[in-house]
């Protein structure tokens, strides 16, 4: 406990919480059309990108993985990039 | 009545004419079942990311459709035994988007930069034939004596 709140305080680089980009106003649509959108949240590898490193909501996010698997079906998005 | 997204992928043999009979088609079935087709887009032949069916490239169409669910599953059950149809998915959704899909709206602008290179070219072209080529000619065949 006292180790964790002393990281906490004396931490040099403090960075920023992102916000989600799918939350707030303009926001964009999570769509499984728009393989331009969500080819920014898949790996290099394929994968889908996960939401502590892209900062999605929770509840987007699962949107979003629905989204991808969407399109993979559909020949749009690859299951595998090698 | 439920609203529904219907994409479907068709061989990348058959003609792009062949792709808007085939929506007319299946226009007529959800039509028979009292539905209605309220949008529909062809998207060309779009590249696969994967083989699907021995397809590398396929025609895509999408269909915004308003009927109820017994017309689309007749549409289904007539694109399960067509040749053609290699794939196809019925998604239901709360409301169909108006205007054109994300799909159509994009544009790429690669060919700009293609031009501008080749227009260099064809300037350097000329100020070396002018009165400079002998000049250098001369010079690269001294070096060489």
């Amino acid at each position: 406990m006292a180790m964790g709140a002393q990281g906490g305080a004396r931490r040099p680089f403090f960075r920023r919480r992102k916000t989600c980009p799918f939350s707030g106003e303009n926001a964009p649509k999570i769509d499984y059309k728009d393989t331009k959108l969500l080819q920014r949240y898949i790996s290099e590898r394929g994968k889908i990108v996960p939401a502590r490193i892209s900062a999605v909501s929770t509840l987007k996010q699962r949107e979003l993985a629905a989204a991808i698997k969407r399109a993979r079906f559909l020949g749009l998005l690859p299951y595998v990039l090698k | 009545m439920p609203l529904y997204e219907h994409v479907f992928l068709a061989r990348q043999d058959v003609t792009a004419q062949q792709v808007e009979e085939m929506i007319a088609q299946y226009k007529g079935v959800i039509e028979a079942g009292n539905g209605s087709i309220k949008k529909e887009e062809y998207w060309g032949v779009k590249s696969l990311t994967y083989r699907i069916r021995k397809n590398r490239k396929a025609h895509m169409a999408l269909l915004n459709i308003d009927a109820p669910a017994a017309a689309v599953q007749e549409m289904e059950r007539q694109m399960r035994i067509s040749e053609d149809v290699i794939r196809f998915m019925t998604v239901k959704v709360e409301e169909l988007e108006e205007g054109p899909s994300a799909m159509m709206q994009k544009r790429d602008r690669d060919e700009r930069r293609g031009d501008r290179r080749r227009d260099r070219d064809g300037e350097e072209g000329g100020n070396f034939g002018d009165d400079n080529a002998p000049a250098r000619d001369g010079e690269q065949n001294e070096g060489a004596n």
